[in-house]
């Protein structure tokens, strides 16, 4: 399967240095952006991610010590961005009962339809893009943030962990636990379409 | 088609993600490609926990920091000067 993996400059920038500063902003924007925008599912609160992973990166630059590499410790603080803004905007949601490590609660499939062979357009329509957001929105947090960072992002499970300074089998766990689930909900949309598709029922674009 | 699951199928969907991502060991791998051969509802989850993988990816990839964002940020960060630099 095709892997993305975001173009990083190998070397960190020197403390002070405003021009290598200005490059490290514009080398890791789109992803930082992008895991605000999938976590926080809107454009506003990404925006405040984005701003305040480079302040914070600013402040601490010369902290920065090179244990982890450059992705790392700016994919930490993001992450810690994102779930701070989440909380804050959060009201009665409640987590306590929700075990993302425990495997044993992991839900079993219910839909087994093959939609997978659906033509890339239709899976992709306008409509079905939006499906897709509403079924990343749907994902308990700590699930969400380890598939953005994986599968997304394309970070590997190592790095995922120390990101989120989980094990790198939490990571697994929670992982499959993400996987399962959307596909879970893309299964029960997408089936439902080639249902229409199946008796002609199909609207006219 | 049966949404009844054995317990061969649930012990294959607990390593369905490793296996999708090429992380298991040999004699692991083979034993569950034999049971795939055998089981239409773990092909059908397999093929579309992939898909659902890709579909994921492929809008995301298009995404990137609208200019304006840029400009903002850029300013916060007071690096103002530097953004008409190449993006
Ligand atoms: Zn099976």
């Amino acid at each position: 399967m095709k892997r993305k993996t975001a173009r990083f400059p190998s070397k960190p920038c020197a403390p002070g240095d405003r021009t290598e500063f200005a490059r490290l902003v514009d080398a890791y924007s789109a992803p930082i952006y992008r895991l605000g925008l999938k976590m926080l599912g809107n454009q506003q609160d990404a925006e405040d991610v984005l701003q305040n992973t480079f302040l914070n990166a600013l402040t601490h630059l010369a902290d920065f010590e090179g244990r982890s590499s450059l992705s790392t410790w700016l994919y930490r603080i993001a992450s810690n961005e994102a779930l701070m803004l989440l909380r804050r905007k959060k009201n009665a949601v409640n987590l306590d009962d929700f075990h993302p490590d425990d495997a044993e609660e992991s839900p079993l499939p219910e839909v087994f339809v093959d939609w997978s062979a659906l033509p890339e357009d239709e899976l992709l329509s306008g409509e079905a893009k939006m499906a897709l957001d509403a079924a990343i929105n749907k994902l308990p947090e700590p699930l969400r943030m380890v598939f953005i960072l994986r599968d997304i992002e394309g970070v590997s499970i190592k790095e995922t962990a120390e990101i989120l300074g989980l094990t790198e089998t939490n990571v697994k766990t929670r992982l499959l636990r993400a996987r399962m689930f959307l596909r879970e909900q893309l299964s029960a949309y997408y089936s439902e379409r080639l249902t229409r598709e199946e008796t002609h029922e199909r609207p006219s674009p | 088609m049966s949404d009844h699951l054995h317990k061969n199928c649930q012990d294959l969907l607990g390593s369905l993600s490793e296996y999708i991502d090429g992380g298991l060991p040999p004699d692991l791998c083979r034993e569950i490609e034999k049971h795939l051969e055998g089981c239409d509802n773990c092909r059908v989850v397999l093929n579309t926990t992939r898909r659902t993988i890709d579909l994921m990816q492929i809008p995301a990839e298009e995404e990137t920091v609208p200019t304006d964002v840029r400009e903002r940020l850029f300013k916060r960060l007071n690096l103002d000067d530097y953004l008409n630099r190449q993006k």
